[in-house]
């Protein structure tokens, strides 16, 4: 019971946190919740199958940018369903020409995906519609984000833990391991990755969406930020990419680390940044959480030796 | 029109063949999909824009630098930080992600060391710019150079690797890293030449480049990609097959931008990629 109750009273204090903090203080909660909903979200397909998805900030920015496309045109709660479609539409083309493939392509199609779709977007606004950049103004508040944002990361890591315990997630873990073996026992390969990027890209898609009125005023270049795909990666890793709480574990000290170096060192933090991946990489491969438990069972083992 | 357009995707074609040989022996020998290759063509392109504007280094003699020192990079980046992952990696799977996730950080490492030492605008130079004709289309004798250059590297290394002992041995580890052992290779020296080779490709792609286009710091993504494409669509590991890729993309890329919209030229090599994973992902020339 135990399992359930602690983080429905965690995600109740959480709901109540804005009340007590400053502007500047919800700013960073939004931040760091939003980077735990994008790490976590990442995970549910990358972290299980191993399959590396860098195309976090494509789907990341094409929430926002549906958002400053539709925002005058729609209601709000029909413009987030919208965005949604959009992204679930781009995992489909994304993952059908490479999901039945090996990995690698899957990696190289989603490396250039943001890069791709900045372009396209640039092109088609300079050259149909004329305008390049749009504002938002959608009646939400900084608390109003901060909730659907809290609501989309608690529901992000409910599904990862609801897909742990599913033939779903069972499935994807075989896949991770070792593919030849799922197919001899009978897992539908590409149909288990194709739900689990469909669903890992609407939540990352709709994470854009979510906080794009924050920005106010919204370009390709802004929101197609290679850095969003960075953060997600690392974070994720860092906590552990296959654990139901590791990408939050990551998401929270990495965005308050981030945030203090891009305010200190505004030139030189995307060094430091690359570094520190490289460290984990090396360091910590599968994670704090597999660090600790590694630890852990050291130390039982000199115990009772 | 239309030739000029030819000639020129020609020469476009030309450099990018040379960046897709460097990465498919970085990937096809040395087994690391490293995304960091752009990053390290641009080095290689800021160096000569350096040497030129501060030293007033004619390029070619800054060439002849640039490529050692690319191997010489190659050489220490797979000993101090490729080594030890495929180490650890063994024989299963592992060193794919972790190749893809390390090379992923240094991307950005280098892009922000570039950033800070040389801004985000844009860069050319202006270096033997005068037209040629060449069939009565004028085309600046800096792009001819260009096309000399990866015409020769691109040659001699298809020729040492069909025909030369280092060639057979090179290709036995391409084919099977698992066997190359028993007949007395050291699968690890080849590996790390692999790497080095192709990090110099990379560097002596990337001073072509900045001889005759504008580029920035931020563009290493591009050339990437472009380089990726290429690889899979010759084929992992084959040589003619990336030689020919990669002309046909430079002309398809040019055809493009003249055609269509300059901006549009990634999209371009994004549906060829589409394409060809719809239709060939074993490559034009691969067999399954």
């Amino acid at each position: 019971m135990t399992r359930f109750i602690l983080p429905l009273i965690a995600l109740g204090a959480l709901a109540f946190l804005p009340g007590f903090v400053s502007e500047y203080g919800l700013g960073l909660l939004i931040g760091v919740v939003t980077y735990v909903t994008l790490a976590s979200g990442w995970a549910l397909f990358s972290g299980q199958t191993h399959y590396i998805s860098l195309a976090t900030a494509a789907f990341y920015g094409v929430g926002a940018y549906s958002v400053a496309v539709l925002n005058e045109a729609l209601p709000y709660g029909l413009v987030l369903l919208c965005a949604g479609l959009i992204g679930a539409v781009m995992a489909l083309i994304v993952g059908l020409s490479t999901l039945r493939l090996q990995g690698v392509y899957f990696v190289i199609f989603s490396f250039g995906l943001a890069e791709l779709v900045r372009q396209l977007i640039t092109w088609y606004e300079v050259n149909v519609t004329g305008t390049l950049g749009r504002y938002i103004f959608v009646d939400v508040t900084a608390r109003g984000i901060y909730w659907q944002m809290l609501a989309l990361g608690a529901a992000t890591i409910a599904l990862t833990a609801w897909m742990q315990r599913a033939r779903i997630g069972m499935a994807l873990r075989v896949i991770g391991d070792d593919e030849a073996v799922a197919a001899h026992s009978g897992i539908n390969l590409a149909r288990a990755k194709l739900v689990a990027f469909v669903l890992s890209a609407v939540i990352l898609t709709l994470a854009g969406a979510i906080t794009s009125p924050r920005y106010v005023y919204v370009e390709p270049a802004i929101v197609f930020n290679p850095t969003v795909s960075f953060l997600a990666v690392i974070m994720a890793l860092l906590g552990g990419a296959n654990r139901l709480w590791g990408p939050a574990l990551g998401a929270v000290p990495l965005f308050l680390a981030f945030e203090w170096l891009s305010i200190h060192f505004p030139d030189t933090y995307p060094i430091f940044l690359g570094l520190l991946f490289i460290g984990v990489v090396f360091i910590l491969p599968d994670g704090v959480l597999a660090g600790i438990d590694k630890l852990r069972a050291r130390g039982k083992g000199k115990g009772t030796s | 029109m239309f030739l000029t357009t030819l000639i020129l995707g020609l020469v476009l074609g030309g450099t990018y063949a040379l960046l897709a040989l460097g990465l498919t022996l970085q990937y096809g020998i040395a087994r690391i999909m490293n995304l960091a290759y752009g990053e390290m063509t641009l080095i290689a392109a800021f160096v000569l824009v350096t040497l030129f504007q501060q030293l007033g280094l004619s390029p070619l003699v800054a060439l002849l630098l640039i490529a050692p020192a690319g191997y010489v990079f190659g050489w220490l980046l797979y000993q101090g930080m490729m080594r030890p992952l495929v180490k650890r990696a063994g024989a299963g799977g592992r060193l794919e992600v972790d190749s893809i996730l390390a090379t992923f950080g240094l991307l950005f490492v280098i892009q922000g060391v570039l950033l800070l030492a040389f801004g985000a605008n844009f860069t050319s130079i202006s270096y033997l710019d005068q037209g040629i004709s060449v069939f009565g289309v004028p085309v600046a004798l800096n792009r001819l150079i260009a096309l000399g250059i990866c015409v020769l590297a691109g040659g001699a290394l298809v020729l040492a690797l069909a025909k030369t002992r280092w060639g057979l041995v090179m290709r036995a580890v391409a084919l099977t890293p698992g066997s190359a052992p028993l007949v007395g290779i050291d699968v690890n020296r080849v590996a790390r030449q692999g790497f080095a080779l192709g990090t110099a490709l990379a560097s002596v792609a990337g001073a072509s480049i900045a001889m005759y286009q504008t580029f920035s710091a931020t563009a290493g993504v591009d050339y990437t990609m472009k380089a990726l494409v290429i690889v899979i669509m010759g084929g992992v590991g084959n040589v003619g097959g990336a030689l020919f890729a990669g002309l046909a993309l430079g002309l398809l890329e040019t055809f493009v931008a003249t055609a269509i919209d300059p901006g549009l030229t990634l999209a371009a090599t994004f549906a060829i990629f589409l394409i060809v994973l719809l239709w060939r992902p074993q490559g034009l020339f691969g067999a399954r």
